[in-house]
């Protein structure tokens, strides 16, 4: 049998949130249908690097591995995007990985992505229904309708949208397309509707829907192929809407 | 509240780019246009221009706060961005930055138009007519100068009303936008050979 087939990955690892960043080198053998994180389990198995060091293995997170998740998130060859849909076939050598930078990292190519679970709190994405009695069924919602909410409702909180977008960065307070999406999610829900002016006032005020810039990366890459650019329209509608009821004055004010 | 501060900030600078800054420009170069009809056209249409009633109120409110607000403001907006167009080379991401670099050279070349047309006229130094133009524009580095100057304005003018169209809530479907898209780059070549077609008029007498 000929050579055994190897790939090649740089990885930028970083020991711990504040140390200094470095690129190390890993040469693993290629098996059939390999993904980035299986290449990254057989680092993991054996933390040799390129030039024949031991090495600590490198870091990084994961849950599903099925793209439903969100957890595996990383910069792969430039691009935000998950890990374990990476097929290595696919990928161009040799691979690169990096941490996505938009977020804290918290070691190698884990990151911490609680600022997007703040947004959440922030833009309250959820429906308010606890009571101390029993309120009822609440109204239906039309099936066409049904439809495509359930598109947005695939939003797994991963993070790719803010790492793509050009005004998600240091300089600027722009909670990401993903939080808007929720906005828009839970006001077409029609118990979370009774609560829509409260989330489209959450999101017209620092950070909110005016730091879009419409550089529709954030739709490009979304792994679940949510109509991200949509829903910033809708909420761009929307809040101009709610600025002039809110100022004007409208009986149909939520 | 109508939300805070930075929302309205951010609104009023989205609406000042088109209404009136978007109008004045095709004002602006719609006037200057009449210099292809000859220098007697041109001095006619300016002198119009300039013995309007109230002047002065008309350029402080339609032009030169609405400018200065959207110029200032727009340098902040401009500068919070993190351009990635060589990772995410998207045909939006580009236009996203190049709206951004064509701002900050559209406000540069409005100063020093304003200040070697207006300012200069406001104190006396120069009279408003076909022969100012004809003096700045027969040099060639200035000739050159307004050429990109026209076209970045342009392009900022034609792609910001898709961003305005976005904005305020009107095309929402990835088609409408993409069908803006087409008309927006429409109004960029119309408004520019409107604009670059006056400055060979002066440069070169054509």
């Amino acid at each position: 049998m000929s050579e055994e087939k190897k790939i090649t990955l740089i990885i930028e690892r970083q020991d711990s949130p504040d140390s200094a960043p470095y690129e190390e080198t890993f040469e693993v053998p290629y098996r059939e249908n390999m993904n980035v994180i299986s290449a990254l389990m057989e680092i993991r198995r054996n933390p040799v690097n390129a030039k024949g060091e031991a090495t600590t293995p490198v870091f990084w997170d994961m849950n599903c591995l099925e793209e439903v998740c969100g957890a595996c998130s990383m910069i792969i060859n430039g691009k935000a995007r998950q890990s374990c849909t990476a097929l290595v076939d696919q990928l161009e050598q040799p691979i690169r990985l990096a941490p996505m930078s938009t977020f804290p990292i918290t070691r190698d190519l884990a990151v911490d992505r609680s600022r997007m679970f703040d947004s959440l709190k922030r833009v309250k994405a959820w429906v308010p229904i606890d009571g101390t009695y029993d309120l009822g069924p609440g109204p239906r919602m039309a099936e066409s309708k049904r439809q495509w909410a359930y598109e947005l409702s695939k939003c797994m909180t991963c993070g790719v949208c803010l790492e793509a977008c050009p005004n998600v960065n240091s300089k600027s307070d722009f909670i990401g397309p993903a939080a808007m999406s929720q906005v828009r999610l839970f006001n077409s829900h029609p118990t979370g509707e009774m609560n829509k002016s409260e989330r489209l006032q959450s999101v017209m005020g620092d950070g909110g829907i005016m730091g879009c810039g419409n550089a529709q990366n954030c739709v490009q890459s979304c792994p679940k192929g949510i109509p991200l650019t949509t829903s910033l329209a809708a909420i761009y509608r929307d809040t101009a809407i709610e600025s002039f009821k809110s100022f004007f004055g409208s009986d149909n004010k939520l | 509240m109508a939300g805070n501060r930075d929302y309205i900030n951010r609104r009023i600078h989205s609406l000042l780019g088109v209404l009136p800054i978007g109008i004045f420009l095709i004002q602006h170069l719609t006037v200057n246009f009449f210099a292809t009809r000859g220098p007697e056209a041109f001095n006619a249409a300016a002198h119009f221009m300039e013995s309007l009633p109230y002047r002065y109120v008309l350029e402080l409110f339609i032009i030169f706060l609405p400018i200065l607000f959207h110029g200032i403001y727009g340098v902040y907006i401009a500068f919070t961005a993190k351009h990635n167009v060589s990772n995410y080379g998207y045909f939006r991401n580009w236009m996203f930055m190049l709206q951004r670099y064509t701002g900050v050279i559209t406000l540069i070349f409005i100063a020093w138009h304003v200040w070697e047309t207006r300012i200069a006229i406001g104190l006396g130094w120069v009279d408003l007519n076909y022969q100012l133009m004809e003096n700045i524009l027969t040099n060639p580095f200035f000739f050159w100068f307004y050429v990109v100057g026209v076209v970045s304005t342009t392009f900022h003018f034609a792609n910001g009303l898709w961003s305005f169209f976005v904005s305020w809530g009107i095309t929402m479907t990835p088609r409408s936008q993409r069908i803006m898209t087409y008309a927006s780059i429409i109004v960029f070549l119309a408004v520019s050979y409107v604009g670059v077609r006056t400055l060979f008029t002066f440069a070169y007498g054509v």
